[in-house]
């Protein structure tokens, strides 16, 4: 019988996953279950051009390669359960699958809130038809938006929203300013400003208590009592890891999927974690496992993850340097764009700008005992242009830790 | 090998720069340039550029 590596998710990291085992010469079957109806297609136009009306769904489509030509895509089916001492897993139909090799990438769902209301009228952005659904509210007349969560994908969502004339549009948020997590105070009061001159309305230091409404949402309930009127809610509030049928393999699924640094699972090289779903340690930095959302991870995880796969299934236990991606991300918000390279998270407490200045196009970096670990530029093109100019240095960093 | 971007759909983020330098720059106003005819060599590393472009504007042709 032919081997066959199962491929547990059809989004983009199962993409790469497919198209980089037939690259690191994998020429056995592989066979990718994914739950939506869909080939794979690219996510962040959602909260912005799928969104804005400006990009129908075929322009999301990926193309897979050529040498992926002859993967089997098994679409609008999920894997329900593993067991890997049998290297098997079950699909929703019941139906068994056997695997010589398998690559997790399941990815994330949106976090909901658990407050009481209606669900009528509330909203997540991750897939096509969640976006299709938020566009037909959004573009009804006269509508009041609240957005809860000033992430990137709330910020957006805001920012798109603006740009339809909806009536108003509020962002939630408990923390004191928007994208304060990853960016840090001082371009989390500079984004501040710039969505409030746009038109955005922020209400911050406050949770959300519930909803209003009978049949579907009228307002909502702050932690204050303050109740802030809506037609139309998106929740944005982070996400959680599908590994719910990785369970009772032993494994550490407590924040995705726990791997080594060459992205195996639970000591078993005849399994691999890809994308957002993977807990990875990065040895450019710290060692100390994380999982990431940025676009990036997918496609860098994927291309480590194949070859350490397939060494594994030819015999050819090659030497492989650790995995360390230099991160990257970006976010479009109004006429602006956010560009980051390297971990800016980790560099909080050291703040500083290194060109420009806030009101206008600014560059900052983040810095671990005096040494630069990310940067990044909110501005126009040109400032996006300097971030990359660093991309260089942010590279050839040592790691903090080994 | 044959290159094609689609122009419409690029954004400027300069991903494939990083991946191809020897196929994509940018100018000085932070607009892309490229090769459309870049020798078979340079395959992987083009390859790596349609990857990583956010906008997936990127086509190999042939």
């Amino acid at each position: 019988m032919t081997a066959r590596i199962v491929v547990a998710g059809g989004s983009m990291g199962g993409l790469r996953a497919a198209e980089q085992l037939r690259a690191a010469g994998w020429t056995g079957a592989v066979t990718v279950v994914g739950d939506e109806p869909h080939m794979p297609y690219n996510r962040p136009p959602l909260s912005k051009e799928v969104l804005a009306g400006k990009a129908p769904f075929e322009s999301l489509a990926f193309t897979p390669k050529a040498a992926a030509a002859d993967v089997e895509w098994r679409l609008g089916t999920r894997v329900v359960s593993a067991r890997l001492a049998e290297r098997t897993v079950a699909l929703d139909d019941g139906s068994p699958l056997f695997y010589d090799g398998l690559v997790v990438a399941t990815g994330m769902r949106p976090r909901r809130l658990r407050c009481p209301g209606p669900l009528a009228g509330r909203h997540t952005v991750r897939t096509i038809a969640d976006a299709q659904g938020l566009r037909d509210e959004l573009t009804r007349p006269d509508v009041r938006v609240v957005v809860v969560g000033a992430g990137f994908i709330g910020c957006e969502v805001a920012a798109t929203a603006v740009v339809l004339g909806v009536r108003e549009v509020t962002v939630v948020d408990p923390l004191p300013l928007p994208m304060v997590g990853p960016l840090g105070e001082l371009l989390g009061r500079a984004l501040l400003k710039r969505h409030e001159e746009r038109g955005v309305r922020f209400a911050l230091g406050t949770g959300v208590a519930g909803f209003e409404g009978e049949d579907r949402v009228t307002g909502v309930v702050l932690s204050d009592g303050t109740v802030l009127p809506a037609d139309v809610v998106v929740e944005s509030v982070g996400s959680a890891a599908n590994v719910e049928w990785l369970e009772g393999n032993d494994l550490d699924l407590s924040d995705g999927v726990l791997t080594c640094g060459q992205l195996r699972v639970g000591g078993r090289p005849e399994v691999v974690a890809v994308g957002d779903v993977a807990r990875f340690p990065n040895a450019r930095y710290d060692g100390v496992p994380r999982r990431v959302e940025h676009w990036s991870i997918p496609t860098d995880t994927a291309r480590h993850a194949a070859k350490a796969l397939v060494a594994h299934l030819a015999g050819t236990e090659a030497e492989f340097g650790p995995f360390a991606p230099l991160p990257t991300f970006w976010s479009d918000q109004h006429e602006f764009r956010l560009q980051s390279f390297g971990a800016p998270a980790l560099g909080l407490d050291d703040v500083r700008v290194l060109d420009g200045d806030v009101e206008g196009d600014v560059l900052v970096g983040y810095h671990v005992g005096g040494r630069l670990v990310g940067v990044v530029a909110l501005g126009g093109q040109a400032a996006a242009m300097g971030a990359a100019r660093y991309r260089a240095q942010l590279l050839k960093q040592p790691a903090l830790t080994a | 090998m044959k290159v094609v971007v689609d122009m419409n759909k690029c954004q400027d983020h300069g991903q494939c720069v990083f991946a191809a330098p020897d196929v994509f720059s940018m100018d000085e106003t932070g607009h892309l340039l490229y090769v459309s005819d870049p020798d078979d060599a340079l395959r992987d590393q083009v390859e790596e550029a349609a990857d990583v472009c956010p906008l997936q504007a990127i086509r190999i042709e042939a």
